[in-house]
């Protein structure tokens, strides 16, 4: 790292994330003027989109090299009030919550009162979404059936494809042009509607080019300034590409860092789409820039990696939009899900690693910043030396990259029915999400409480929380006389409330088509232009909704409970586990203690369990997979929970399986949190039991300690167990490697952690098997960071 | 009549017990009383109850039995649940225990098993067996996990109950045969760790055709747990482990006997 990155590094992390008022006094300020007036709601937009980009405060901190940002400063975070308007009281817990807070100063909340509470309360997008939604809709979501990423967020959920590296906006706005000109106002009765979205693009285009310009102007005036030659010399170097792009195609390496820096920060400056927004396959775009100016000698290595450190560093100074409420139970982090991906293959199916994979990863190890993530894809085209440098990195145990199989990722976007040429270009973006990136739409719109539906099976769809009738009467648990009949109720609570989910995000899709268009997200992703419709309006060439389903190891494991005990071996009625149940296993520890450790659990390969896993995702795929969404495009399921499987938790009395009430879901695919006790073989082979091809992305969770990985032969035999899983079509897998806290929780409540294991000497063993003496070892030794 | 055997545990993704992602099957029951034994729980040929904590108070859950018998087929089957790692990575199953060679017909049909199933095999055994036996079954096995404790008789006899002439016999003929052999020592300071001990072994273990490697795994007193739940006295309680240094300069003896050494398994 050099000196300057380090002090780079280490301002951005020294930065405490703000709540900026900037952005929501500037666009209050232009929806009250008049310049808008009579405009399209797209050229509104586009509009508001530029007055921002015109007067929002420029900042280029001293030693940077890639410039641009959201705030006024490193993680000053602005608000979207046409999306969502905080209150007083929002305010005031997002300043003084002790997790994920951001600081809110007396000026911003003098504002907000005067200013952009009375203009904007009535106008949100969240205020028509919850208006619009049916009664039924709201108690579910109330009770936390489900959950909503729209009512915080706009949509986004895409990432970057090569068009920003091959096109500068100059370009995009000739295309614009060629699109306006070939409008059919004798044939086409909505040319109206396509030329109030071209124009809306052509406007957000031309703001993007004079902020950069702003950029440029401010450069020069510190470059004449500047008394060290070497920094005035590269600050007039940093104004000429500031000037050149994003008007026009970047030429260098370090243009296109900087023309992508601006495309980013125009994404999340005119909307909070979740995720951010991200360079998709960043190794294969900068590639071609990196290899001609290293022939041509024009560009070092060493150069090279420290402009894309402050291209990283970059990224950390922007966290996620501020949440809060359910939104921010479900996913809390200052984490905006940028995710770079490396590796996997080219358009034509070869192998895409390259020299400039292995300098990103190493720049990934040393600027160990929580933003942007990452992610390797590998394929089965890959070498090994790709996959063996990324564990070295998840041996350092920060938790990236994640590992995600190329080949499965290809094969799920091609089964639904996109080009293979596409579907090779894309990868993985937010946690685990498949897209075809650069020309899809692939809208999350909410995670879905599998595990919440066991219980309301077992009470004829009442919820025992409230006591409410919140689902359909299925029949009281008690007369099931075989389990099929109890998995039925549990199939009829599925699919009731997965209607009730997808008819409120056809709404919510066609609010955020009507209303909130996004002219400038809409000029990079293709076939926007082409078609003249809004990204938000099915304007990309695919275009998915997503149901992500949250418990399924808790699911399972809950209705294998139930299986096993009451109708296949008959030690326990359904009756008295309902009153178990009901007291959170008070007076019925050893029915608990049998649930827990004499009940088949998903994770263990062991088949009594599984085969209940594949009927809970069949249920659940059959459910939603197909059903129409409002862009012209279809439903899918994947499976992932961010932080959710924790609040989705707190929503649930204890379940079958032996979990006590409110205590977390599993996550992900991942087994119950400590029932797998067959080791990581047994996890994958069970995990691999469902299709993955068929979803959109599933995420599996791995605990290992930093020991286990300590020599070369661990490493390999890690990228095997990876290779392994791939092969039937596993679609990620990450590992956790395990910090001391972890290990000191494990020591408090050993029956989480049964899964857990460590390396010792010369072998490995179950952490909770240890005598607490050797745990202490390990824990020092993990606290200091030894191997 | 099936063969059926007795089993105390079945590790996957097992590391450090042969080449690639093995399973290792611990089969129970041993005729040595090692001092050092890590597996307490595979001394025993019946099952066995083992609590779940050490602690021991009143609330504690009830005990699990450690011990199943298990037929051929349905170990097999569990076996070849992992074979896809095998394939992926060159590994196999391991057999291990307590004493495989201790249940011979068991361990011959899963040999056999397994050859026909194509899995690569391994056996860890302390080679205290009548040699037809060891004939008999080792041959089938693909690679040779040998243990080697003492070369003093009287010693070996004093630390593990048993003396270790037939052990060196066996180690010999199996040699002869051309079976592949990785020597396991065990380094427990205080007992087998002084230098005539190791100039001893590595004189004779220099002197076999078909040894491929020796590994040296240094004491470590992480079994101490198990002795507890198992309710035995531990002759080890309050040994440490032996230092990196140590067990480098012992391993200086094996290499200039020309042996390949690897620390740990």
């Amino acid at each position: 790292m050099t000196p300057r990155i380090q002090r780079l590094r280490q301002r951005s992390l020294d930065a405490k994330p703000k709540i900026s008022v900037e952005r929501a006094l500037l666009l209050t300020d232009f929806y009250q003027g008049t310049a808008a007036r009579n405009a399209s709601v797209p050229v509104q937009r586009a509009l508001a989109f530029k007055h921002i980009l015109e007067n929002k405060a420029i900042w280029i901190g001293e030693d940077e090299l890639i410039v641009g940002e959201r705030g006024p400063a490193p993680k000053e975070t602005p608000t979207y009030p046409e999306i969502c308007l905080h209150s007083l009281q929002d305010l005031e817990i997002l300043d003084s919550r002790p997790k994920i807070p951001y600081a809110v100063d007396d000026e911003t909340r003098r504002i907000y009162a005067e200013k952009i509470i009375p203009f904007w309360q009535g106008r949100t997008i969240r205020e028509r979404i919850f208006a619009h939604m049916t009664d039924e809709w709201i108690a579910a979501y109330e009770a936390g059936i489900f959950t909503e990423f729209q009512e915080q967020r706009s949509p986004g959920h895409t990432a970057g494809g090569d068009k920003i590296f091959r096109l500068g906006f100059a370009d995009l706005r000739l295309q614009i042009a060629e699109e306006i000109h070939e409008l059919d106002f004798f044939n086409d009765p909505d040319a109206l509607g396509r030329l109030e979205q071209l124009r809306a693009m052509d406007i957000a285009a031309e703001a993007l080019i004079n902020w950069a310009a702003r950029h440029a102007e401010r450069l020069e005036a510190m470059a004449a300034g500047e008394t060290d030659a070497r920094r005035r010399e590269e600050l007039e170097r940093m104004a000429g590409i500031c000037r050149r792009v994003p008007a026009r195609a970047p030429e260098t390496f370090h243009e296109a860092l900087q023309a992508y820096w601006f495309v980013h920060v125009g994404v999340i400056t005119e909307l909070n789409p979740w995720d951010a927004f991200n360079p998709g396959r960043l190794d294969q775009h900068l590639f071609p820039f990196y290899r001609r100016e290293i022939e041509a000698g024009t560009l070092t290595e060493e150069r090279a990696k420290e402009l894309l450190s402050a291209f990283w560093i970059k990224f950390n100074n922007h966290p996620a939009p501020p949440k809060t409420g359910v939104t921010g139970q479900e996913s809390n982090t200052y984490t905006d899900f940028a995710l770079i991906n490396l590796g996997g293959v080219d358009r034509n199916g070869g192998d895409a690693v390259n020299d400039l994979t292995y300098l990103i990863l190493d720049v990934i190890e040393e600027m160990r910043l929580l933003q942007p993530s990452s992610m390797v894809q590998v394929s089965k085209k890959n070498p090994d030396r790709f996959i063996h440098r990324a564990l070295r990195i998840v041996r350092t145990g920060f938790g990236q990259p994640s590992v995600f199989n190329t080949d499965a990722i290809v094969q799920e976007l091609v089964g639904q029915g996109k080009d293979i040429g596409d579907a090779r270009e894309g990868g993985a973006s937010g946690c685990v999400e498949a897209g075809a990136f650069g020309r899809e739409a692939y809208i999350l719109t909410g995670y879905f409480n599998l595990a919440k539906l066991v219980e309301l099976a077992l009470n004829d769809g009442r919820d025992p929380r409230t006591g409410r009738q919140l689902g359909p009467a299925t029949g009281p648990a008690e007369d099931f006389t075989d389990f099929d009949l109890f998995f039925d109720a549990w199939r009829r609570q599925l699919a009731h409330f997965i209607d009730i989910k997808i008819r409120g995000n056809n709404v919510i899709e066609q609010i955020n088509a009507r209303h909130m268009p996004v002219p400038f997200l809409s000029l990079l992703i293709d076939d926007c232009i082409a078609k003249g419709r809004d990204y938000n309006a099915g304007g990309a060439r695919y275009n998915t909704s997503y149901i992500q389903g949250v418990g399924l190891g808790s699911t399972t494991d809950a209705l294998v409970a139930v299986k096993h005990h009451v109708f296949d071996r008959g030690t326990v009625t359904m009756a008295e586990l309902k009153r178990a149940l009901e007291a959170d296993f008070a007076g019925f520890e050893d029915l608990r203690r049998r649930l827990l450790d004499d009940t088949p659990k998903y994770g263990n390969d062991d088949e009594a369990a599984d085969a209940v896993l594949r009927e809970v995702f069949e249920a659940y795929h059959a459910a939603v997979n197909g059903r129409p969404n409002a862009r012209g495009g279809v439903h899918r399921v994947n499976l992932l929970p961010t932080t959710c499987h924790v609040y989705f938790g707190s929503v649930i009395g204890a379940l079958p399986d032996g979990r006590k009430a409110g205590q977390p879901l599993s996550e992900g695919i991942s087994p119950v949190q400590g029932a797998d006790r067959n080791g990581p073989t047994a996890v994958v082979r069970s995990a691999a039991k469902i299709d993955h091809l068929r979803t959109g992305g599933t995420l599996l969770n791995q605990k290992f300690l930093p020991q286990v990985l300590a020599d070369e032969t661990g490493i390999r035999k890690l990228g095997q167990l990876v290779r392994g899983y791939f092969r039937m079509d596993g679609h990620h897998i990450q590992f956790n490697v395990v910090d001391a806290d972890t290990l000191r929780e494990a020591q408090r409540h050993p029956e989480n952690y049964r899964d857990l294991i460590v390396r010792v000497a010369g072998y490995s063993d179950y952490f909770v098997d240890l005598t607490p003496e050797l745990q202490h070892e390990i824990i020092r030794r993990t606290a200091h960071g030894e191997f | 009549m099936t063969v059926e055997g007795m089993v105390f545990k079945i590790k996957k993704y097992a590391l450090h017990d042969g080449p690639g992602i093995r399973t290792t099957v611990f089969f129970k029951g041993c005729p040595l009383r090692c001092w050092w034994c890590h597996n307490p729980e595979g001394q025993r040929f019946e099952p066995e109850p083992m609590a779940l904590t050490i602690g021991g108070n009143d609330d504690a859950p009830a005990p699990e039995m450690v011990g199943r018998r298990w037929t051929v087929p349905v170990l097999a089957a569990e076996i070849e649940k992992d074979r896809l790692f095998y394939d992926e990575s060159g590994g196999g199953v391991t057999f291990s225990g307590g004493e495989p060679l201790a249940q011979p017909e068991f361990l011959d049909a899963l040999l056999e098993e397994c050859r026909r199933r194509e899995i690569h095999t391994a056996v860890d055994t302390s080679g205290y067996a009548p040699p037809e036996i060891v004939r008999s079954v080792l041959g089938k096995a693909d690679l040779m996990l040998y243990d080697l404790k003492l070369m003093d008789d009287a010693r070996h006899r004093q630390y593990t109950g048993v003396g270790n002439r037939q052990i060196l016999e066996n180690l010999e003929m199996l040699d002869g045969l051309g079976t592949k052999i990785v020597i396991r020592l065990p380094l427990v300071p205080g007992i087998n760790d002084d230098q005539s001990q190791i100039r001893r072994m590595a004189e004779f273990v220099g002197g076999l055709e078909n040894v491929q490697r020796i590994d040296l795994l240094p004491f470590h007193p992480v079994a101490d747990g198990k002795y507890r739940r198992l309710k035995m006295a531990n002759r080890m309680a309050g040994v440490k482990s032996p230092t990196r240094g140590d067990i480098e300069k012992l391993g200086a003896s094996f290499a200039a006997a020309g042996l390949a050494v690897r620390y740990g398994g």
